[in-house]
């Protein structure tokens, strides 16, 4: 996927006095808030209409006569709507992260408080990102190997791509029954070499592998093989070796690819560890926090976990973004 | 394809890898006679592949890579007899088999409620609309500017979240799971689509002009064949979407038919052979999705480079 700027709108020439700069980030920002708008306006409109038939029956029941704003005001601010209103998902995210104390204090000593949000996406973004580094590694490698062999090349990708169409949630439960059999892993901890919490990371960091390898390695795939025929040759004139090769010219080149691919997969890495979380009977993380918001029927929490997932992703993104931006400008690339 | 060889004179000597390997062999025999085996089944098998793979032998792009699938199920159940691995933790691919044989009516239900029920219809929806929406978007440059970047964004989100929203709305039948595909798989096509919209040149774009070609003449006869490379990626994207999100939300509440639902509730009584059968089903069904696109794509986009051959 492509960058967020769309490189083919000219920008506009100074209007009405402006500076250029202000007026193209004029035309840059303005389309997608009026989008963003209408979305929220869409919004409120389907939460008066989802919302509607339960203010009507209370009503009813109550015998209460509503004016139409009553009715709308009501729609809007119900305990366990339909559809919950921005203003009531954003409340609860509010609450739920400076509302509430990310530590408390239970059996005398400090843990992390399960009604914090933060708390909860501390147990999701963690073996996010351990996976997501696996992942990375695993793909870096399988795509060097894709690169400099070609019974690689022919074997692994297509099953590489087969990987891929399988439904992760489906081997989620799997890979938390093999991984916590694991002998190796089970005298690791017996011998205190990772601690017991850390064992409980590995599943959901594996699952969330499986799902954020694939984009790196079809981008570095592409990345490494993106010196063209003259580059190459320069090479062979210089008479470099296939590693010399590697380092000086394929790595560099590949690096832009690879920044595209990251940006991804740490969104499927994400994705990987909220659906981990839900067959294995997660007790803390944003997917469990969906599941029991499922189960008890709150709409609100399930819609705040779901807009806290939204902004991990974003905040590794942009993240990522940034960090793509510090490298290629050391690396010497024009934008 | 654009990739150079490797020069042959750069190349690590030829005999160093074979003697790698059965150094390895001899290595794993000498410690433990079960790892041998193992290594030998390993690299035997590999060694015929990187023949084929260097060689000029007719239909080696067919054989290595199922030379090597088989490889990986041989390897898997050689571990599983070897070690005697417990059938509650991993059972072997013979087992998994005989279970998939005994229970096909099963497997078959199952298949129906999630794959053809669920994934498929919300498929069809999700990416028509997204097709058409896209369509619309085409014609006002204000909207594509800020669907695109807003279209970017929410399809990098965990979209798979909403599904305990669409169990809650539309119940435990296959509809809620056909919601949760159409929300999943509506961005991703829609951004592919609005982009290969824009992927005919200016200048063959001011051709169509100067043929006096209506919007509809230039639309079906430049831009939507530009399209194609562009749609086909969101549609292949979106398969394994779609039956993500379609077992997935069948672990919010589903009725007692379809994969998720078998998953969890034999994961529960820990028979291991019947959901790695479920697993088997959904690779199968996942891969034979992918392939029917990719088929499609050859077959519609038989002119773009990327599907270029010899």
């Amino acid at each position: 996927m492509t960058g967020m700027v769309d490189p083919n709108v000219p920008a506009a020439r100074g209007a009405g006095g402006l500076p250029d700069w202000v007026t193209a980030t004029l035309s840059a920002v303005i389309p997608v808030l009026t989008v963003v708008g209408a979305i929220v306006a869409l919004w409120y409109a389907a939460s008066v209409g989802m919302n509607r038939a339960w203010t009507l029956d209370q009503m009813e029941r109550r015998g209460l006569e509503m004016s139409t704003m009553e009715i709308v005001a009501d729609t809007m601010n119900q305990e366990r709507p339909v559809l919950p209103t921005p203003h009531q998902v954003f409340g609860e995210l509010w609450d739920t992260t400076v509302g509430q104390p990310i530590l408390r204090e239970r059996r005398g000593e400090l843990q992390g408080n399960p009604r914090n949000l933060v708390f909860h996406a501390y147990h999701t973004l963690a073996p996010t990102l351990m996976g997501f580094a696996i992942g990375t590694f695993l793909g870096v490698l399988l795509a060097v190997g894709i690169v400099h062999n070609r019974a690689m090349d022919m074997s692994v990708m297509p099953w590489a791509i087969a990987s891929q169409t399988i439904p992760i949630l489906a081997i989620a439960p799997i890979i938390v029954v093999v991984v916590s059999n694991l002998p190796a892993l089970n005298a690791a901890v017996d011998n205190g070499v990772i601690s017991e919490e850390m064992k409980l990371l590995i599943p959901k960091a594996l699952i969330s592998s499986y799902l954020s390898f694939f984009p790196v390695v079809v981008g570095m795939v592409a990345g490494l093989r993106s010196p063209g025929g003259m580059d190459l040759d320069l090479m062979r004139t210089y008479s470099a070796s296939s590693p010399q090769t590697f380092w000086k010219l394929r790595l560099p080149a590949s690096v832009p690819f690879l920044f595209t691919s990251l940006k991804v997969s740490i969104a499927a890495a994400l994705v990987g560890t909220i659906v981990a979380e839900l067959p294995t009977g997660a007790r803390f993380g944003l997917g469990a926090r969906l599941l029991t918001g499922s189960y008890y029927g709150q709409t609100i929490q399930i819609w705040s976990a779901l807009f806290m997932a939204a902004i991990c992703a974003a905040a590794l993104v942009v993240i990522l973004g940034a960090l793509e931006k510090l490298v290629l400008r050391r690396m010497g690339v024009r934008p | 394809m654009s990739m150079v060889s490797l020069d042959q004179a750069t190349r690590p000597n030829r005999w160093l890898m074979p003697a790698a390997g059965a150094a390895i062999v001899l290595l794993a025999f000498s410690t433990d006679w079960r790892l041998g085996v193992f290594f030998a089944a390993w690299f035997g098998p590999w060694a015929v592949n990187v023949l084929l793979a260097n060689g000029r032998v007719g239909g080696a792009g067919a054989i290595v890579p199922i030379l090597f699938g088989v490889t990986l199920l041989g390897l898997w159940e050689l571990a599983v007899r070897l070690y005697e691995i417990s059938p509650i933790i991993l059972p072997a691919p013979s087992a998994i088999w005989a279970q998939m044989v005994a229970s096909t009516d099963v497997l078959w239900a199952d298949f129906q409620q999630t794959i053809l029920k669920g994934a498929l219809s919300g498929y069809i929806i999700g990416c028509g609309a997204a097709f058409l929406m896209a369509l619309a978007v085409d014609r006002s440059g204000f909207l594509q500017r800020g669907l695109l970047p807003v279209g970017n964004f929410i399809a990098a989100l965990p979209i798979v979240g909403t599904a305990p929203i669409f169990v809650m709305w539309f119940g435990f039948g296959w509809q809620s799971k056909a919601a949760v595909v159409v929300a999943m798989v509506f961005f991703p096509m829609l951004v592919n689509c609005v982009q290969g919209l824009k992927a005919s040149d200016a200048m063959q774009r001011d051709l169509m002009r100067t043929y006096a070609a209506s919007y509809a003449q230039s639309l079906v006869k430049l831009r939507l064949p530009t399209a194609m490379p562009f749609i086909f990626n969101g549609l292949k994207i979106c398969t394994t979407l779609a039956l993500i999100g379609a077992i997935v939300a069948e672990f919010f509440g589903s009725p007692t038919v379809g994969m998720g639902f078998r998953i969890k509730i034999e994961m529960g009584r820990l028979a291991m052979d019947m959901v790695w059968a479920e697993i088997a089903v959904a690779a199968l069904a996942g891969s034979g999705f992918y392939g029917l696109v990719v088929l499609i794509e050859r077959r519609m986009t038989f002119w773009h480079p990327s599907q270029r051959r010899g």
